[in-house]
């Protein structure tokens, strides 16, 4: 509490920077201190916690290795493929589940309970199926991500106010018409957001799948640094990753707000 | 019929794929080397429920999947009071909170296994900080929608801040809270099934990647239903037990 009255006192000298500000540079600062400290303490094993420094050289050693951005390239490859195989099918499921009641029942029960399951105990039979290259890596997150994005497409659509599909009707619009005019401009919503989690667990499911086995990729090259008790360079890989899979998260969200605003 | 027929219609059409790839599988048009036939597959279940203590597996899950249960309904639940409390604290790490939601936390479990070692508690700690989050927002999300109206009810009776809290926001919060931590519960299943297959250690995860290492396909194929069926009805138990404790609005 008192040091909330600090903060709120600075705040009033410096109106420019608001309390909370502050109060996360405060927090950010204390964890940064408290690292700092525990990794210069000796209570943990040597390198658990390496010393910020320590990770600031990993990070630029790493971004200024062309091997890590051959590396990232491969992983970006592989989620955009997934996104792209899982998101495609997925829409296309969702509307027909959402579209059609009596396949809704009979199917949508499976896909319901289906997709919270851990996807990554699938990996064996995708190794069997799809090798141990890209393939495999692919496959794991496109079935991450057709789930997230079938079911919320599935129920954006029942959603849709019956007055534009009336209206769609009444211009004689087509199947394909009632699609492409009607429906996706009418789901925008539920279709950014799964798009928005097929994209985290796409990712997930890739990166995951990638420090199981493999020789290339983000997620070798944690699982690498792992291996060679390498921890800044571990840490910085993974403080990468973060920033990527929050951003990227944030990114497709604010894609789709804007879109509202402008609709 | 037209209550069954769907769900007929369902099991029918899985049937029929079970039979078509079976049929496959004994043509030679697909590899039992890759893909074992369905027969072979059911046969294997009572062998590997014999033969790889099962029972004994699937406690080790379901306890570290509880322990995370307990720790998320504790820290998370707390975590979701203090952020109402301090509404400075609340403006502050609010987005942190959601952002951590969409982080893939299990990505970092070499991180765990470094701290924690090669053990139950690496499990549990991922299944922890992944489950985190939803609690701690919709415990946030249920106090803050609070019936204005029964706020005022609290007021009338001149009900001190910690009456206020136990007898109006508290038990109005409930409903966001039980959601959260079904949805919290199930982040910790998926977690721990997941990094126990990752690091081979505990329970119904590891029993996946024994198999798959001495290539039993057909076991591999049975656990992963076996797995799958597990976390089915452990969602479905989640979602029974949601609806039994939730007060009735």
């Amino acid at each position: 509490m008192a040091q909330t009255g600090q903060l709120t006192k600075a705040s009033e000298r410096a109106p420019a920077v608001s309390p909370v500000t502050l109060l996360r540079i405060a927090i950010v600062l204390g964890v940064l201190a408290i690292w700092e400290f525990l990794a210069h303490s000796g209570w943990l094993y040597r390198d658990v916690v390496p010393s910020l420094v320590a990770i600031g050289r990993a990070l630029g050693v790493l971004l200024s290795n062309p091997d890590y951005w051959f590396n990232l390239g491969v992983t970006l490859y592989e989620i955009a493929c997934a996104l792209a195989i899982g998101g495609i099918s997925g829409v296309v499921v969702g509307l027909i589940l959402g579209g059609n009641r009596f396949l809704a029942r009979a199917f949508e029960a499976y896909l319901y309970y289906l997709g919270p399951t851990p996807k990554i105990i699938f990996f064996p039979v995708m190794i069997m199926w799809f090798g141990v290259g890209s393939g495999s890596k692919i496959a794991l997150g496109t079935l991450s991500c057709f789930f997230p994005v079938a079911l919320s497409v599935a129920a954006g659509m029942r959603q849709i106010d019956r007055v534009l599909v009336r209206v769609g009707k009444s211009f004689r619009a087509n199947t394909l018409q009632m699609i492409w005019k009607i429906y996706l401009p009418a789901m925008r919503h539920p279709i950014v957001n799964g798009i928005r989690l097929g994209l985290g667990v796409a990712l997930i499911g890739t990166l995951l799948a990638e420090t199981k086995l493999s020789n290339k990729g983000i997620g070798f090259l944690i699982i690498n640094a792992y291996s060679t008790f390498d921890m800044p360079r571990m840490y910085a890989n993974l403080i990468v990753l973060f920033v990527l899979a929050i951003g990227a998260n944030a990114l497709v969200g604010r894609l789709g707000g804007l879109n509202t605003l402008k609709g | 019929m037209s209550r069954f027929g769907p769900v007929a219609t369902g099991l029918l059409c899985l049937l029929l794929f079970f039979a078509g790839m079976q049929a496959l599988i004994d043509s030679g048009l697909i590899s039992r080397y890759i893909v074992p036939a369905p027969s072979e597959i059911l046969q294997s279940f009572g062998r590997v429920v014999m033969e790889e203590n099962i029972g004994r597996r699937f406690l080790v899950t379901l306890s570290e999947c509880l322990t995370a249960g307990v720790m998320i309904t504790v820290f998370g639940v707390a975590g979701g009071v203090l952020l109402y409390r301090y509404k400075l604290l609340q403006q502050a790490v609010e987005t942190w909170v959601a952002a951590l939601a969409a982080a893939p936390v299990v990505l970092a479990y070499p991180l765990f296994m470094v701290i924690f070692g090669r053990n139950s508690w690496t499990i549990i700690m991922i299944g922890f900080v992944a489950a985190l989050p939803p609690v701690i927002l919709k415990t946030l999300e249920g106090l803050l929608g609070t019936r204005k109206v029964l706020i005022n009810v609290g007021r009338s009776f001149n009900l001190s801040a910690s009456q206020q809290f136990w007898k109006i926001m508290f038990p109005a919060a409930l409903p966001s809270i039980f959601v959260g931590i079904r949805l919290g519960l199930i982040f910790a299943l998926i977690n721990v099934v997941g990094v126990e297959f990752l690091i081979n250690f505990g329970g119904l995860g590891q029993l996946i990647e024994d198999l798959a290492e001495r290539y039993d396909l057909p076991g591999t194929y049975a656990a992963i239903c076996f797995v799958i069926l597990v976390s089915v009805l452990f969602f479905m138990a989640v979602e029974k037990l949601e609806r039994w404790l939730r007060p009735v609005n």
